[in-house]
């Protein structure tokens, strides 16, 4: 009873919320290129839905494809960390150079150089996204129960079969939650490169819509697709959760 | 089985762990290590598995023969299991790692589950056992490979007393059946005593053998409240303290 009053809670609290802003919108003649009501953005995204799903679409296809080399990237630098200290020592700096630059930064770069402008916003965002994995896969892999490196080594193991055997699942946990975060950096990538691209860039993801929402003082389309941002970024987190508990519970049994 | 020769560890911190160790494994002996934290009996352990070099001395095996993979059992302190692999799999380990196809080894892994009492739990993951199932496992992964030579680092340290005694009675019969050789680190007095026919008690910083006690107690039922017990547990408790003086 209290677990299921738990989970209206915060949808109630939502439409509570919702409510104070469109009755303050509606008593204060708040202008809608000023702060738009919560029906005027539903009534935005519902005479432009097509152009805003199609937007979505896009964002998201650029941050799942930067999630994926991301995901690859991370988890290869990762390895190569793990099998020398030589290249560890080689590429950690750079690595952690890269992550502490602002992407916003070097975005207008990468936009020039990568003349194909998918590939530039998908650069782009993997650029932020790869770290999460990159650390905590490498912690994976160093953490490794010594014991068990142990008993490896008295049983004569090659450092391929320890490696795919004991250190790779064990690290997998670890690997997962890099991912979770990598998953809403890529989204966050993806819509910074976007915002830097502007017209020069893909010219139809989120970002670029709300760019061009604001040109034309069009403030609920805008709204609409921070809306469906939020949403995105949302279910990403959710989906890769579940994806995690999903493998681990598969690695583990049930 | 095996000579100890002088053997001296000095790791690179500075600490030496071992200083001038000699004694002998006979072959069949169950010899307990007994000693405090710090004393170096694990270290001892591990370069008998030649899982660390010692710096000066030699540990010989009678023979000559060096043993290869496989040929020593290691039993750690934890249970150390592959969380994703089943008991069976987890057994089968070390059959895999030298290539051994699954159905080859399936009646060594059963085998050895049989011999710690799980062969009903063949595919039970580790999440799903008790601590001292799991320590069961362990030791059923120790055994698959039929190795002449099992270590046990304080493999009990961390049960309840209960799973512990049985666990106890289950070894010493498994050793009193196998004719193995078991050599096991231990600081329980009471635990050297139960197990062991020869007690090698060792004083810390550095370590050092201080003592070697023969113990042989006969196995029967009551051999854990025996008369005969309850003084070898009062020389080696006094021994003990005439080595480390409080």
């Amino acid at each position: 009873m209290s677990s299921s009053l738990e989970r209206v809670a915060p949808v109630f609290f939502g439409l509570i919320g919702l409510g104070l802003w469109q009755g303050a919108v509606w008593a204060l003649a708040v202008p809608p290129y000023v702060l738009p009501g919560p029906i005027a953005i539903v009534n935005a995204y519902a005479g432009d839905y097509g152009t805003l799903n199609a937007a979505l679409v896009s964002t998201l296809t650029v941050t799942l494809a930067a999630l994926l080399v991301s995901a690859a990237l991370g988890v290869a630098l990762a390895l190569a960390m793990a099998a020398s200290s030589l290249l560890r020592a080689a590429i950690q700096p750079w690595a952690v150079i890269l992550q502490v630059t602002p992407v916003v930064a070097i975005a207008p770069l990468i936009i020039i150089w990568v003349n194909q402008p998918f590939l530039a916003l998908v650069v782009c965002a993997a650029i932020i996204s790869f770290f999460p994995v990159l650390s905590n896969t490498a912690a994976g892999l160093a953490a490794t129960p010594s014991e068990l490196l142990d008993l490896f080594r008295l049983n004569g193991a090659t450092r391929w079969q320890t490696l795919f055997w004991l250190r790779l699942p064990a690290a997998l946990p670890y690997f997962l939650a890099g991912l979770r975060i990598s998953g809403t950096l890529a989204l966050v990538g993806a819509v910074v490169a976007e915002f830097v691209a502007g017209s020069g860039g893909f010219a139809s993801g989120l970002a670029y819509r709300i760019l061009e929402a604001g040109y034309r003082l069009e403030i609920p389309r805008m709204f609409a697709a921070l809306v469906l941002l939020a949403f995105a970024g949302i279910a990403i987190y959710a989906a890769l959760g579940f994806l995690a508990a999903f493998l681990l519970r598969k690695r583990d049994g049930a | 089985m095996l000579t100890v020769d002088a053997v001296s560890k000095r790791f690179p911190n500075g600490t030496q762990a071992l200083e001038a160790i000699s004694t002998r494994v006979g072959a069949g002996d169950f010899v307990a290590l007994l000693g405090p934290s710090g004393c170096g009996k694990s270290t001892l352990l591990r370069l008998l598995a030649k899982l660390e070099l010692p710096t000066s001395g030699q540990i010989r095996w009678d023979d000559g023969h060096e043993p290869g993979a496989g040929e020593i059992g290691f039993v750690f302190q934890d249970a150390t299991l592959l969380p994703w692999a089943t008991a069976a799999e987890n057994v089968r380990l070390p059959l895999r790692l030298r290539g051994i196809s699954a159905g080859e080894s399936r009646p060594a892994v059963m085998a050895a589950l049989a011999q710690v009492g799980l062969a009903d739990f063949a595919d039970a993951r580790p999440r799903g056992l008790s601590g001292g199932m799991r320590m069961r496992v362990s030791i059923a992964r120790a055994l698959v490979s039929s190795p002449a030579l099992l270590l046990m680092d304080e493999p009990f340290a961390a049960l309840d007393e209960f799973t512990r005694h049985r666990l106890q009675e289950d070894l010493r019969k498994l050793w009193r059946q196998s004719g193995k050789t078991v050599v096991f680190v231990t600081h329980s007095i009471y635990e050297a005593a139960y197990l062991a026919n020869r007690i090698v008690v060792m004083s810390p910083r550095p370590g050092r053998i201080a003592a070697e006690i023969a113990a042989d107690i006969p196995d029967t039922p009551d051999r854990r409240v025996s008369a005969g017990y309850v003084a070898l547990v009062q020389e080696v408790t006094e021994t003990l303290r005439a080595v480390m003086p409080v």
